[in-house]
């Protein structure tokens, strides 16, 4: 297998953009993205997009051929596009399959993308359309809700563990502060422990502020060769690992419910792929589609102990400046997530670190970064690891 | 869901209806045609279940699922079943009364309507034992 870099990085505003059609956000994207990488059309072997549920969102199907359309790559240059679902891991897996063609030899310069417009349609269709990445007959149908489930495992996690609201919150103000600093973030107002406390229960024992929104957005990379990397840039990201495993689409049937399997198993073929172990990672962005959420992931990537998660984070130990900074970008949060863009997202956040183009979320040194994007309650984790250092 | 696809599973959700493997004797609910240990060696068999178990987590839903808008707020648990495997579904009883480890047994209740289509799905939920 070849070495792989990252070579361009865009990216839209993420938020609620009444103005901006699914086409205009994912031309914008890729756009950026080409623009940044200095390769031209005609050197894209192909095209990789993340997108969870353009049928429901934007009654929009055959999302490969229309981006592949509109970015103007289809009409003469027929260049293949995919797209790519496994729900809030879209775009991730989009990243992760645009790697492997790479990788594999077969192509030298691929874009992966990712994009969703998910406020064209009411907030009951929205959080529906959502809840198909649950098993809908046997979750679904029950009346569990995509906030109902990580709700459960938040519950089981205090039962078990003692974290607290306060601290779940904690991840919650910690990411809206990061999101402040970032010029595509959805919020980038502070916010306290008692906004969170205060605001309306969704599911006992998560507040809307401990929920990431519905937003609208779009992302994209182009991956190249890392042997050609240095003729288009000096500072190319190299890919480390990879890693992709699926766990049972329901929570139910998880051995332990604080524990995301996939999530565990994908952290350690990264690690094992790399050759590294958590301490040799800089920074992280993690799937925090709830507050609890983010818990458990630094707990099941290896940075803390199961149940030390909450605690850490209050201590600010996931801060700018705390041992592992967690979601600089202000995470789902904060960020906003559209959700097939999340994952690309996260790689666009990594590499701005690696290049030390962060602005004021910039983590001083950073070297090494790590990605972490999530299907549904944990049916699928796709995890990478990032290096300024091939 | 569509009404083919809710009858086709009607007497598992009625009645607590799963599989057990006969190979290597593990029960399962949701029903399932091939078994995750054995698989392809694995023998299924229907197996009614008897409907008794414990809260594993559990939590109160504020923001309702589409088409249980009137039910909200509900309570939601995952439900170890005194066989084995764990189910979701919903308990219905004070939300002062919910607890992790308690022990409940099912009972047939309405589940959810579609006003739309006027459907009205029935099925399994949960009641303090
Ligand atoms: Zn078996």
């Amino acid at each position: 297998m070849r070495d792989v870099a990252i070579i361009g990085i865009g990216c839209t505003k993420f938020g609620e953009l009444w103005d901006r059609s699914f086409r205009d956000l994912f031309v914008e994207a890729g756009v950026s993205a080409i623009e940044d990488s200095g390769i031209q059309g005609e050197e894209i072997d192909s095209l990789y997009v993340g997108n969870m549920s353009g049928g429901r969102f934007v009654e929009q199907e055959h999302i490969g051929s229309l981006i592949a359309d509109y970015a103007g790559l289809a009409s003469t240059l027929n260049v293949p596009a995919t797209r790519v679902e496994a729900a809030c891991a879209s775009g991730g897996l989009a990243l992760r399959q645009a790697i492997l063609s790479v990788a594999s030899g077969y192509d030298n310069v691929v874009v992966a993308a990712g994009a969703e417009k998910m406020t064209d349609v009411g907030m009951d269709t929205a959080t529906d359309a959502l809840a198909a990445a649950a098993d809908r007959e046997w979750e679904g149908i029950m009346g569990a809700t995509f906030p109902g489930l990580y709700a459960m495992i938040a519950k089981l996690h205090m039962h078990k563990y003692g974290t607290t609201s306060e601290q779940l919150a904690a991840a919650s103000v910690k990411n809206h502060h990061n999101g402040t600093m970032n010029p595509i973030a959805q919020f980038r107002n502070e916010i306290t422990i008692d906004t969170v406390l205060n605001s309306n229960m969704v599911a006992d024992p998560l507040h809307m502020f401990d929920c990431s929104p519905i937003s609208d957005g779009a992302s994209a990379v182009v991956v190249v060769a890392a042997d050609i990397a240095k003729k288009y840039t000096d500072t190319p990201v190299y890919v480390k690992a990879t890693t992709q495993a699926s766990a049972t689409i329901s929570l139910h049937d998880r051995a332990d419910i604080t524990t995301l399997d996939a999530s565990v198993v994908a952290g350690q073929r990264a690690y094992k792929m790399a050759g590294m172990t958590p301490d040799d990672i800089d920074m992280v962005e993690v799937h925090d589609c709830f507050t609890i959420a983010e818990i458990c992931a630094i707990e099941d990537l290896g940075f803390f102990k199961k149940g030390d998660g909450g605690r850490a984070t209050e201590a600010g130990e996931t801060a700018i400046g705390g041992r592992i900074p967690v979601n600089t970008s202000g995470g789902l949060k904060a960020c906003g997530h559209p959700v097939g863009a999340t994952g690309i997202k996260q790689a666009v956040e990594i590499t701005e670190q690696l290049r030390g183009t962060a602005g004021k979320r910039q983590i001083d040194g950073a070297q090494v970064g790590m990605t972490h994007n999530v299907g549904g309650s944990g049916g699928t984790a796709v995890v990478h690891i990032f290096s300024r250092n091939r | 869901m569509t009404v083919a696809r809710f009858w086709r599973k009607i007497p598992n959700r009625y009645n607590l209806i799963g599989t057990h493997c006969t190979t290597c004797g593990k029960h399962y609910f949701p029903p399932r045609t091939m078994c995750p240990t054995c698989r392809r060696d694995g023998k299924m068999e229907a197996h009614k279940f008897q409907g008794k178990g414990e809260v594993v987590t559990y939590t109160v839903i504020h923001t309702a699922a589409k088409g249980y808008e009137m039910q909200a707020p509900y309570n939601l648990a995952i439900i170890k079943l005194d066989e084995g495997p764990s189910l979701t579904g919903q308990v219905v009883c004070g939300q002062e009364e919910m607890e992790i480890g308690m022990r409940v047994r099912s009972v047939f209740r309405k589940l959810g309507e579609e006003s739309e289509k006027g459907m009205i799905y029935y099925g399994t939920k949960f009641v303090p034992e």
